[in-house]
């Protein structure tokens, strides 16, 4: 992991300070709310629907044993609100129709963009919460505003065996970069980069405003691809290429006239019009140009300021190397060992066999592995952790993966370091925390945003429908035959679930103060598996939250009865779904609808 | 949007107040106290216009606009103006100042700002000395950190 310098710390501390200093005048009635609301934001704090929400800023995913400690701390001191709120909280949610999981507290929720985010944290205390999380460097930074957010990438960086070259590094320069840049703190709209140095895009790098691709040369030279304008929300769009290569050291000042060349033409008069992705379709070719020219005005006019020196990326590229692992030996026969008792193992316990299969991926060392531990679970909503599986899954950080892991965009933590022959110790602890189904990348693996349980922005309820597919895809062998399937929840347009990538992709939506869902089918993250990046399509008019599970089970139906499988290989429900078209699909979904039902929008 | 504070404590607002300048490198003055000019010298300038297309010659000052404080177009043409272009003369933020971007202002090339009617300058003076650099290079000569001279 990156080891902060002590420019690095105290810059957090200061900001930390600097965040208790607005509070304070807020509350001296110094500044107005209008005035505050950006600062706050830009550290995180953005006001719910029935109390503030803090957004901490997981740096392109990577975190350490003790960072974990302290978010666990934080979800079992501070994030409770007094019981007279939680109690209005709740009778308000009690009057939204159909059956719901109560409102919970004193958790942490990972979440799409790699971050974790706390609901019940009283404004009050959000000074004592930054300096708390500046003790182990963390804060909250950029993860809100109309600023560049927080740097996302492959949750598997460093260690995939289909790496190019490892994004992490460039990642935290650019992390360095974009940290109050003076002149990108009021963009026209919010900003997000995601960067992938492997053959796959795990990082879904076409769905952001900027996209970057690692590549090298034939002679070994790195660089990026660049990709500018993808985004969700309202308007989907899949991001075009603007530069096929641009050298590594460059990044910087490239992003600096993306950015500048948005921050000047970007529009401001229609928030859903605001984000680069609509500059990019409305000036085409036009804005290509203009930022080419401004990058070239940056290298030869200003002198290039932001050209990475080489000392500047070995010294940060020097805490990327991989830990010390006291393997008890590092031979390839120990590993083919190691490995045969691992096969040993699994084929006495087929549960621990299943959980290799899906929770476990290869590495680029031969004797180590790299391990999901499932968030996604009856009983909690996806990606949320108590205070007490935070401080477990800390342990096991700890002892199993060198101290580090990784928040993943799909709302789980990766373990990136574990040993072969400790695979079946840590399934064993994971299993009795709860943290070892075998679903990785299975139905029950969904995305979903907290929705209209907590978000202010939200049209519709995401937690009760994933609650409610959750407990009716229970059995392990129901979901293994399923095979791969993105599913993805957004309670509103902003998409922060992600719906327009999910195979299978719910909308929701609001009519006459109902809740009302969207189904979209054929979305792709940009994934192997998934296909080239595309938005789902809409099947029809929208279910009511009661229809939504049975319309799911239609449409897996459906699946099951069209695939063909080849050589004991069932075609993947997206394949499916690309071979015979939305057409089967539709008509099993629209079969689904309750006729009892007023008429959907 | 849900997301709206109010402010709920309004005692105690102070009365504006003189600013000690000392140690920050910008020059904050009142509403009263700027100015327009009817001069060639000085040229206001909104925030949409391309600054490079400007003819700087004899110009001293340049006024630029933050209409609302969360529209950043001026830090652009700030840096445009200092950095790209060289202009030595004055740059004076203008519109709804406020103390929380001074800092950033004063980065991207800015040395004057007016602070927006009755918003309390004492605040202002420890913004400037809260960091003890950044990350970036910014336009009046700082240097990035990694830079081999720094």
């Amino acid at each position: 992991m990156y080891q902060y310098t002590e420019f690095d710390k105290q810059f957090v501390r200061a900001r930390a300070a600097q965040h208790r200093d607005q509070l304070e005048r807020f509350e001296a009635g110094q500044l107005t709310g209008d005035q505050f609301k950006p600062l706050r934001l830009q550290n995180g704090w953005y006001v719910q629907r029935y109390a503030p929400m803090l957004r901490v800023a997981v740096p392109y995913g990577e975190i350490s044993a003790p960072q974990l400690k302290v978010l666990a701390q934080i979800a079992r001191d501070y994030d409770t609100p007094d019981a007279a709120l939680l109690a209005e909280a709740q009778a308000t949610q009690d009057k939204i129709a159909g059956l719901a999981p109560k409102l919970t507290t004193n958790y942490g929720h990972f979440t799409t963009r790699q971050n974790v985010q706390f609901n019940w944290i009283p404004l009050s205390k959000s000074a004592d919460v930054m300096d708390l999380l500046a003790t182990v460097n963390l804060h909250g930074i950029q993860t809100s505003g109309n600023c560049i957010r927080n740097t996302t990438t492959d949750e598997l960086a460093g260690v995939a065996v289909d790496e190019v070259v490892d994004p992490r590094p460039y990642a935290e320069l650019i992390r360095q970069w974009s940290t109050l840049h003076p002149e990108f703190a009021f963009l026209p709209r919010k900003f997000k980069i995601a960067i992938t140095g492997a053959a796959e895009d795990r990082a879904a790098i076409g769905w952001h405003d900027v996209g970057l691709q690692m590549v090298k040369s034939p002679a070994g030279e790195v660089g990026f691809k660049v990709l500018v304008g993808g985004g969700m929300g309202r308007t989907p769009v899949v991001g075009t290429q603007i530069r096929e290569s641009l050298p590594w050291n460059q990044i910087m000042n490239y992003l600096e006239a993306v950015i500048r060349v948005y921050n000047r033409w970007g529009r401001r008069d229609n928030l859903y019009k605001a984000r680069i992705k609509i500059l990019v379709k409305a000036e085409g070719q036009r804005y290509f140009d203009e930022v080419e020219a401004e990058y070239q005005d940056i290298l030869v006019k200003d002198g290039g300021l932001h050209t990475i020196p080489q000392a500047e990326f070995d010294r940060v590229a020097a805490c990327f190397a991989a830990p010390a692992l006291n393997l008890p030996s590092s031979t390839a026969e120990w590993a083919a060992k190691a490995e045969a008792n691992v096969s040993i193992e699994a084929a006495k316990t087929p549960a621990f066999a299943r959980w290799i299969a899906q929770n476990v991926k290869p590495h680029q060392n031969p004797a180590l592995r790299a391990v999901s531990l499932s968030f996604k679970r009856v009983g909690q909503a996806p990606g949320d952790a108590t205070a007490d599986q935070l401080d477990a899954a800390a342990a096991l950080v700890a002892h199993y993966s060198a101290g580090e892991a990784r928040v993943t965009h799909t709302q789980n933590l990766v373990l990136p370091w574990v040993r072969l022959d400790q695979l079946h110790a840590l399934w064993l602890e994971a299993k009795a925390l709860g943290l070892a189904q075998p679903n990785i990348g299975l139905l029950t693996d969904m995305i979903a945003c907290p929705g209209g349980d907590y978000c202010a922005l939200a049209n519709a309820r995401s937690l009760p429908l994933a609650a409610a597919i959750t407990e009716r895809y229970q059995d392990l062998d129901e979901l293994d035959d399923l095979g791969h399937i993105d599913f993805h929840i957004s309670g509103c347009i902003n998409s922060c679930g992600h719906h327009h990538s999910g195979h299978i992709g719910i909308l929701g939506v609001d009519k006459d103060g109902k809740e009302w869902y969207q189904v979209t089918l054929g979305g792709s993250d940009g994934k192997d598996l998934s296909g080239p990046t595309a938005p789902g399509k809409v099947v029809g008019p929208s279910f009511s939250s009661f229809e939504v599970p049975d319309v799911i089970e239609a449409i897996l139906d459906t699946y099951k009865a069209l695939r063909i499988s080849q050589s004991h290989k069932a075609e993947a429900f997206i394949d499916t779904l690309r071979r015979v078209g939305q057409d089967p699909f539709k008509a099993a979904a629209n079969a689904a609808r309750q006729p009892v039902e007023e008429a959907a929008i | 949007m849900g997301d709206d504070l109010q402010t709920t404590n309004t005692r105690n607002r102070p009365q504006g107040g003189l600013l000690q300048q000392k140690q920050t490198t910008m020059n904050i003055i009142s509403a009263q106290e700027h100015q327009t000019v009817k001069s060639t010298a000085v040229i206001s300038l909104a925030n949409d216009a391309d600054p490079r297309t400007l003819d700087l010659n004899g110009v001293t000052r340049i006024d630029l606009q933050f209409p609302k404080f969360t529209d950043g177009r001026a830090y652009s043409q700030a840096f445009l103006l200092r950095r790209r272009l060289g202009f030595a003369g004055e740059l004076r933020a203008t519109g709804d100042v406020l103390i929380d971007q001074l800092v950033q202002m004063q980065r991207t090339g800015f040395d004057v700002a007016v602070l927006r009617e009755g918003v309390d300058a004492s605040a202002a003076q420890r913004q400037f000395e809260r960091f003890a650099g950044f990350y970036q290079g910014s336009a009046v000569g700082t240097q990035p950190p990694f830079a081999p001279s720094a």
